[in-house]
């Protein structure tokens, strides 16, 4: 088992938590609207290889919230300020479901940013099909329940979220809530500048979608392949939801790990 | 002391197992809506409310909801500029608009004083945050609801006292040129009492600006102790609070016997009363309420005043049941509960006056304002309740209110009894009448 640190650090005029672990050229993650869940199987396989740098969003509990950041691409301004006081740029990146948003955002103010960047289902743009689930109106279990195909039949899915909902967990949820609403409510977990700001991007992208993601549609899939172009491939993972990493850890990882090493 | 009358409005015409299907009142699908019986329904709430001053009431109070039959009034303001010319001497208290999920100050503060003036100065105004599913349904970011309320408050103060024209640009609201040519007809703007559940931000707000604080029918131990917190605070303001400081909005339904009142009274409970007002997802959206309250919450099982519960918020909630029948049956013990711990009042003169008086003596309000009966109750069976409470109730609680000193806020502007830091200030309620009740 890889040893992992969370360190709080003075960075970009922020107290900024992050998760660190592995060994290598690093690869900094962007965890999802619910907050990082803990060291999961396909951060210790990628681990023995890469060295993982998963801040933790400000609002989130860990990072105190910064008010002057009201919108995606504010926090990814921020995040942008941390990578250039890190000097990790250009870096790899990978970004889940808001997180790709993040990165995304990212990625169209500043192209050199990232050397690679891979984006999990990733939500920051209106899809031409299908909708972004409202993430708002439903209670956290519901959300929880909506993200994998087969809640049942996925062990790590269990063991990250099936545990019992204390106080404290509860309240963690919440403060990801809020700051996920605070941020992204209206326009709903998108930018509508986002497409087009992306355009001729030059950044090896992949973008990961699970078949029976019931969160973000395949349409957000196909318009930001649309927006980037040549730059971006799909790869699709059969039969999982909106969480491939747990739910079919080994096809993700071997996707992940293909696409970072070619 | 001023008592008032105050109805929701509610929807009468829809059958009750669409609401139970639905889980709660707050998103029924408007597909059963009736034009022809709504338009029925909002004159004949219009005439009740006459009704209510002709009876006596001092007040007639208006709310709003939005998407949600609980209650049918979706622009309170519009009846407010009806009843503004229609009454002649009663008071029209709002409790009240809920600026965050209206979003346009400025707008709002044209809308009251046009109430104001058309009234020539009856206004009495309110501010609520507007319930959680109203966030929803006004697509109000719930993270900002705190902000939006105080700046939208802070906002209209100016709007009615700054002379213009000036300029605003404020976190959440922005306007070029705030000079608006309609200011309340009351000096400086018309008084503000702010209705609540409890929130102890709200109280502490409530207190610092010297407004009259209204318990929506919360359960007597908590409101002693926040009214005692809210006396703490004002303390720190300068000022010792007393009744004009405080009112109470209790559900009442009277009737000549204690049999019909109890039968009819059971209105309160349809469509699974004001616990389904909306459903759980719906009542706490995101960071509409603080860190603290949620802590409270989550680490509390049982329900609260919307029926919420940490236990149903973790997502164990209970399977639906659509049985009118076992749902009344469910709710039975909640009715006699509520009524025994003096929340909700129903039964004959008598009795409700006893009860009355013993809310008057605990939490000693300076206003109660009487909440009529939810439900399909017939008009006949509502204007009997309101002039029984006219006719016996009032006089004896208002003569119960002079001995105990309930002075209510158009009495005694809130505030004005100074205070030295350090001096020990006088309590704001009693708990002894409630262990003589049994209810401590």
């Amino acid at each position: 088992m890889i040893k992992t640190t969370e360190e709080s650090q003075n960075i970009a005029g922020a107290q900024l938590a992050i998760v660190k672990g592995g060994s290598g050229k690093p690869l900094l993650v962007f965890h999802d609207e619910l907050g990082y869940p803990g060291w999961m199987s396909w951060n210790e396989s990628l681990g023995h290889e890469r060295t993982l740098l998963i801040p933790l969003q400000p609002g989130f509990g860990k990072t105190p919230r910064l008010d002057w950041v009201r919108s995606y691409r504010e926090l990814a301004g921020f995040y942008a300020q941390v990578v250039r006081e890190m000097k990790l740029d250009p870096v790899d990146v990978i970004g889940f479901s808001a997180g790709g948003f993040i990165a995304a955002e990212m990625a169209a103010a500043d192209p050199h940013i990232f050397s690679k960047m891979i984006l999990v289902a990733p939500m920051g743009i209106k899809p031409s099909e299908g909708e972004i689930m409202d993430i708002f109106p439903i209670t956290i279990r519901t959300h929880l329940l909506s993200t994998v195909a087969d809640p049942a039949g996925t062990p790590e899915f269990s063991r990250l979220y099936g545990g019992e909902m204390t106080p404290e967990v509860f309240e963690a949820f919440e403060d990801a809530r809020a700051e996920t609403a605070r941020i992204a409510w209206e326009p709903y977990m998108h930018d509508p500048a986002l497409p087009h700001l992306l355009r001729g991007l030059k950044t090896p992208t992949l973008l990961i979608w699970g078949t029976a993601d019931h969160v973000v549609p395949r349409g957000c899939i196909d318009d930001y392949k649309r927006a980037i172009g040549d730059a971006a491939k799909v790869a699709l993972i059969e039969k999982v939801g909106h969480r491939p990493e747990t739910e079919n850890s080994t096809q993700f990882e071997r996707i992940v790990r293909g696409f970072l090493s070619a | 002391m001023k008592i008032g009358y105050f109805t929701e409005r509610p929807v009468r015409w829809l059958p009750e197992e669409v609401i139970l299907k639905n889980g709660a009142h707050f998103g029924v699908s408007n597909k059963y809506y009736d034009r022809e019986k709504a338009a029925d329904e909002y004159n004949y709430w219009i005439d009740e409310n006459l009704y209510a001053e002709e009876l006596g009431f001092d007040i007639v109070a208006l709310n709003e909801h939005h998407g949600n039959p609980f209650c049918m009034g979706s622009v309170m303001n519009v009846e407010a500029g009806i009843l503004a010319r229609l009454t002649k001497r009663a008071r029209i208290l709002l409790i009240g608009n809920p600026l965050p999920v209206i979003k346009h100050p400025l707008r709002m503060a044209e809308e009251l004083a046009e109430i104001d003036l058309i009234s020539r100065g009856r206004l009495i105004t309110g501010w609520v945050r507007g319930a959680g599913s109203e966030q929803f349904f006004n697509n109000a970011n719930p993270a900002y609801n705190r902000e939006y309320f105080e700046e939208a408050h802070d906002f209209i103060v100016q709007a009615w006292t700054k002379p213009g024209p000036w300029r605003y640009e404020g976190k959440h609201f922005h306007y070029r040129h705030v000079n608006p040519w309609a200011l309340p007809y009351q000096k400086p703007h018309p008084p503000m009492w702010i209705p609540g559940v409890l929130s102890p931000e709200t109280v502490q707000w409530c207190a610092e600006h010297g407004y009259p604080y209204f318990g929506l029918g919360t359960s007597l131990g908590p409101t002693c102790d926040l009214w005692e917190f809210y006396a703490d605070t004002a303390q720190k303001a300068g000022y010792q609070a007393g009744p004009e400081n405080f009112g109470y909005v209790v559900p009442t339904f009277v009737a000549e016997t204690e049999e019909k009142a109890q039968e009819l009274g059971k209105g309160f409970l349809f469509g699974g009363g004001q616990n389904s007002f909306a459903r759980v997802e719906h009542t706490l959206p995101p960071g509409y309420n603080s860190k603290d309250a949620i802590r409270r919450l989550a680490k509390q099982p049982q329900g609260s005043w919307l029926g919420i519960s940490g236990e149903k918020l973790r997502g164990h909630t209970e399977e639906r049941i659509i049985d009118a029948e076992e749902i009344h049956r469910k709710l039975e013990p909640g009715y006699k509960r509520s009524q025994q711990q003096l929340q909700l009042i129903i039964g004959n003169p008598k009795n409700v006056i006893d009860k009355m008086k013993t809310i008057l003596s605990v939490i000693r309000p300076g206003s109660v304002v009487m909440f009529n009966v939810q439900g399909p109750v017939s008009n006949q069976d509502r204007q009997t309740s309101m002039r029984l409470i006219a006719q016996e109730v009032m006089p004896e609680l208002k003569e119960h209110a002079n001995k105990l000193g309930l002075v209510d806020a158009l009495e005694r502007t809130p505030g004005q009894s100074k205070i030295q830091a350090g001096a020990k200030r006088v309590p704001v309620s009693d708990r002894g009448p409630l262990k003589e009740a049994g209810l401590a």
